[in-house]
C-alpha cells in the first residue's frame, strides 16, 4: 500500500494478489492460526460451488481442489499438521437471499454502501465506479449522480455499484427477486481471465 | 438449581430460519452421471427454465470457446466449475447449486458418475432427500445408473427418481421408456425400500424437465420439477430420540456446570430423563441454556448448553441420550464402508474414527464382504481399495454410542481418518452392533460386594480361560501365536525362560506361552509341535487357534477370526 499498489498500474490480477491474497496469507502465517472463518458461499461463483465447508490449505496457504477432503453428512475433518490450516465457511449453503432474510430477521446493522443513495459515479463499460474511490478519469469521462448501491463489497475501484432504488432491507429483498444479473458480476477481478477465481483461490485468496 | 430461569419467548432462531415461512420447505437433491448422460445439461435446463441462471452467467456461457452441445447454448457449462473440467469435459468434484421455485427451495449436489468417483456420489447422497438417477434412453440401463441408485439407497436416500434422458434421440418412444422402467424395477429388491419414480425427459429440448412435454402424451405423470416440488422429505430429525454428543464442559464458576454441543437428533425439554454414556447413569435435564436466555425446548440441529439435575461425570466424548430410547453402545460394529483412499484398507492398522464431534482410535478387524457395485451382490474380499464399498467389522478403542444408519442417519454414520496424512479415507454407515467381548468391563456400576472373583467372571470378560501353551519362545510359531492372540483381544504373555510356579499367572486368566519344561498346575495345556516337524509357522498358528477354540479355551464369540479371513 505504501508503494501505491493499484490496479491501474499493476493490473487487477497482480494488484489483487499483492494486496489481498499475499497479505492474508502472511497475516494468517504470522498469527500461527489453525483455522480462519470466512463468509464465502457456494452460490457466488462457479469454483466456489465446489468449495468445502472445511477447506484445507497447505503450508503456503494454497488451495488445491485435488487435496480437499470429502465431506459427508455434517462430519468435518479439521485435522491439520503444524503450518497447515483450514478455511472454514459456515455459510457455504446460504444464498444471497438467505443472507438478507437473516439480516432482516435478526435486525443486523450493515454498511451503508449496501443501501441505495444518490452517489457520484463514473460509468465505464456498464460498470458504475464510485467517484469517491479516487478513480482516475479517462478522456471524455465525467462523474454523474446516480441512485445506486453496492451489491457486494470488495476493493474499489474493482467493485462496481448497481443502479437501484433499494434503500431498506425489505426493498433489497424485493429487489433480489427481480434480479437477472449475478451478485459478483461487478467484481472486475472475477472476470480478468477464464477461471480467475479458481486461480486466485489456489494462491490462497479467501 | 432451579428447573428453568428467564425462559425466553423468542422463536427458535436457527431452526426457524432454515425452515422458511410458508410452503417453502427445502429439498436436497443429488444427481450423478457423466457428461454423456446429459446430466449437466439437465441441471443447466433446470436452472435455466426456473430462471435461476443470471443473464451475465448465460452470456459468459454463450461466449465460451468451449461448446460440447453443438449449435445451441451448452447448458452443461453452467455447472462445470473448474477449469480442468471445462477443458476435459468432465465433472471431477461435487458441486452444489441452489435454486428455488415459488413452492420450494432446492439444494442440488451435482456429482460425477464415473466408476472411480463413487466417493463423490456417496458425498452427494449423504445429505440428499432425493436422488435423480440419469439413464440415457439410447443405451438403456447401464452399470453407472445402477451404481448410483445403489449408492443412493445405501446412503439412506428414500426417494429415487429415474430420469430417462435423451428421449428426443429415440423418437420419444414409449417402448424404450417402458423397457428401461422394467429393467430398473427388477433391481427394486436391492434398493432398501426407497421409492421409485420414472420420468421420460429430454434435457436438451426441455421436455418434462420444467414444462410438460407435448411430444410424449402417453406419459401421464408430472415433469421432473413438479415431481420434486411435491416430494415430502424424510421425517424430522427432531422426532427422533435425543442424541446430544457433548463437545465442551462449561464451568465458569463452582455454581454452574453445563454441557455444550449440538443436538444431532431429537428434542429436549427441562425434566426429560437422559442417560449418560459411557457411564450408563441416568438423570434429568434441569435447564437448556443459550446466550439469549433459557429455552423451554430445543430441537435438532440447534447448538445449546444443557444443565443436568445430578452431578454426574460428563466430559467431552460423552453422549447424553434419551433414557427411554438409548443408543447402542459397543466397541465393535459392522458398517458399510466406502473406501476413498488409493491405499488399501489395512486390517493391521489403527485409524481414527470420527463419529459426530468425537474421534476415537479404531481398527478394521475384517472385511465381511465387498459389494459389487454393478451387480449389487456381495463378493468375498480381503481388503478394500479406492472407490470400493464393503461391509467391515470395526473395533474402537473406546465404546461408541451409536444408532443403526437405517434407523437414525445422524448418529449412525462415521468417517475414517488416516492419522498419518490427516486425510478422510473412508465413510461408513453402521449396519449392526457386533458382539463386544469387552462388554462386561463396562457394565453399569454394581453395588458393593465382598465376594471372590470367579474364573467364569474372568473368562466372561477376557473371552478365554487361563491355559499353558508349550513352545520355544524363539520360534516363529510362538511369536506369531502371541501376536495373533493379542490381535484377537486375548491376554497373552510369551515367556523366554521357565517360570515356577506358573499358577498365579494362569489363575489370573492369562494364556501363557512358555518353554516345554513348564508345569501346567492343573490348567489346560497345549503343545505346539516342533517347527521342523510340522510345516510353516503360519499353519502352526492357525492349527493352534483352531485347537484353542475347539477345546473351549478361547470362546468363539463371533465367527470372526482376524487371522483366518472369513
Amino acid at each position: 500500500m505504501r508503494e501505491g499498489a493499484n490496479p491501474y498500474d499493476l493490473g487487477t490480477a497482480r494488484c489483487c494478489q499483492l494486496l489481498r491474497t499475499q497479505a492474508l496469507v502472511q497475516a494468517l502465517k504470522e498469527g500461527g492460526y489453525d483455522a480462519a472463518f470466512g463468509g464465502a458461499r457456494r452460490d457466488e461463483e462457479r469454483s466456489r460451488a465446489k468449495e468445502r465447508v472445511f477447506s484445507f490449505r497447505d503450508r503456503n496457504g494454497h488451495w488445491d481442489p485435488k487435496t480437499q477432503r470429502p465431506e459427508l453428512w455434517s462430519i468435518y475433518n479439521g485435522r491439520v499438521d503444524p503450518g497447515e490450516s483450514m478455511r472454514i465457511f459456515p455459510l457455504s449453503n446460504w444464498t444471497e437471499a438467505d443472507v438478507w432474510r437473516y439480516i432482516e430477521m435478526e435486525n443486523i446493522p450493515v454498511a451503508p454502501l449496501y443501501f441505495a443513495k444518490a452517489r457520484e459515479v463514473v460509468v465505464r463499460g456498464g460498470t458504475l465506479i464510485l467517484a469517491e474511490s479516487g478513480v482516475k478519469l479517462l478522456p471524455g469521462e465525467k462523474p454523474e449522480r446516480v441512485m445506486c448501491r453496492l451489491r457486494t463489497l470488495g476493493c474499489t475501484p474493482c467493485s462496481g455499484a448497481i443502479r437501484s432504488q433499494a434503500d431498506t432491507v425489505e426493498k433489497i429483498i424485493a429487489e433480489l427477486r427481480e434480479f437477472r444479473r449475478s451478485e459478483r458480476e461487478n467484481r472486475v477481478i472475477d472476470h480478468d481471465q477464464d477461471g480467475s477465481m479458481e486461480l486466485k483461490k489456489r494462491e490462497g485468496y479467501f | 438449581m432451579s428447573a428453568t430461569a428467564d425462559v425466553s419467548a423468542r422463536p427458535l432462531p436457527l431452526a426457524h430460519f432454515l425452515r422458511k415461512p410458508g410452503e417453502r420447505s427445502m429439498l436436497r437433491v443429488s444427481t450423478a452421471g457423466s457428461v454423456d448422460d446429459g446430466k449437466s445439461t439437465l441441471i443447466g435446463r433446470l436452472l435455466h427454465d426456473t430462471r435461476s441462471v443470471y443473464e451475465d452467467q448465460l452470456e459468459a456461457v454463450r461466449k465460451s470457446p468451449v461448446n460440447r452441445a453443438g449449435g445451441a447454448v451448452d447448458l452443461s457449462l453452467l455447472t462445470d466449475g473448474l477449469r480442468a473440467e471445462r477443458e476435459q469435459g468432465i465433472t471431477i468434484d461435487v458441486a452444489y447449486r441452489y435454486f428455488s421455485t415459488p413452492r420450494r427451495t432446492f439444494i442440488l449436489a451435482d456429482t460425477p458418475g464415473h466408476e472411480q468417483y463413487t466417493p463423490n456420489m456417496a458425498t452427494g447422497a449423504s445429505t440428499a432427500d432425493v436422488a435423480v438417477i440419469l439413464v440415457d434412453a439410447r443405451k438403456g440401463l447401464l452399470a453407472q445408473s445402477r451404481r448410483h441408485a445403489f449408492i443412493a439407497a445405501l446412503l439412506g436416500v428414500r426417494e429415487l427418481v429415474v430420469a430417462v434422458n435423451k428421449m428426443d434421440l429415440v423418437g420419444y418412444s414409449r417402448e424404450v421408456f417402458e423397457q428401461i422402467r422394467a429393467d430398473f424395477l427388477a433391481l427394486e429388491p436391492k434398493m432398501r425400500g426407497a421409492r421409485l419414480a420414472f420420468i421420460p425427459v429430454s434435457a436438451l429440448e426441455g421436455d418434462n424437465v420444467v414444462e410438460r412435454s407435448v411430444r410424449m402424451p402417453w406419459y401421464e405423470g408430472p415433469p421432473l420439477l413438479e415431481h420434486l416440488e411435491a416430494i415430502e422429505p424424510e421425517g424430522e430429525t427432531s422426532a427422533a430420540p435425543l442424541r446430544f454428543p457433548v463437545q465442551y464442559v462449561i464451568r465458569p464458576h463452582d455454581g454452574f456446570r453445563g454441557f455444550a454441543g449440538r443436538i444431532e437428533a431429537g428434542r429436549v425439554r427441562p425434566g426429560d430423563a437422559v442417560v449418560e454414556l459411557p457411564s450408563g447413569r441416568r438423570t434429568r435435564v434441569a435447564r437448556i441454556v443459550t446466550f439469549d436466555g433459557d429455552l423451554e425446548e430445543a430441537v435438532a440441529p440447534m447448538s445449546v448448553t444443557l444443565v443436568l439435575e445430578d452431578e454426574i461425570d460428563v466430559s467431552r466424548g460423552s453422549m447424553l441420550a434419551s433414557a427411554e430410547q438409548p443408543p447402542q453402545f459397543s466397541r465393535r460394529l459392522e458398517a458399510h464402508t466406502v473406501w476413498m483412499s488409493t491405499e488399501l484398507l489395512d486390517a493391521g492398522r489403527t485409524y481414527l474414527l470420527r463419529h459426530g464431534p468425537h474421534e476415537v482410535q479404531a481398527r478394521p478387524l475384517a472385511v465381511r464382504h465387498a459389494v459389487d457395485i454393478t451387480t449389487l451382490d456381495p463378493r468375498p474380499a480381503a481388503s478394500l481399495g479406492w472407490s470400493e464399498i464393503g461391509l467391515v467389522l470395526w473395533e474402537t478403542a473406546k465404546p461408541l454410542a451409536f444408532d443403526l444408519y437405517s434407523e437414525l442417519r445422524q448418529n449412525g454414520a462415521f468417517i475414517v481418518i488416516d492419522p498419518q496424512t490427516n486425510r478422510t479415507i473412508a465413510a461408513a454407515m453402521i449396519e449392526a452392533a457386533a458382539e463386544d467381548p469387552y462388554a462386561a468391563r463396562r457394565a453399569a456400576p454394581q453395588p458393593f460386594r465382598a465376594a471372590r472373583l470367579t474364573p467364569a467372571e474372568r473368562s466372561m470378560r477376557s473371552g478365554h480361560t487361563g491355559a499353558l501353551i508349550l513352545a520355544d519362545a524363539h520360534s516363529a510359531a510362538a511369536q506369531g501365536l502371541e501376536r495373533r492372540l493379542f490381535e484377537h483381544g486375548a491376554d497373552v504373555v510369551l515367556l523366554d525362560a521357565p517360570v515356577a510356579p506358573l499358577e498365579p499367572l494362569l489363575r489370573a486368566g492369562l494364556l501363557v506361552i512358555a518353554p516345554r519344561s513348564s508345569v501346567s498346575a492343573g490348567f489346560p495345556v497345549l503343545a505346539l509341535p516342533p517347527q521342523e516337524q510340522a510345516g510353516d509357522a503360519e499353519a502352526l498358528v492357525k492349527a493352534a487357534m483352531r485347537e484353542l477354540r475347539e477345546r473351549g479355551i478361547l470362546a468363539d464369540r463371533d465367527q470372526f477370526n482376524a487371522g483366518e479371513g472369513i
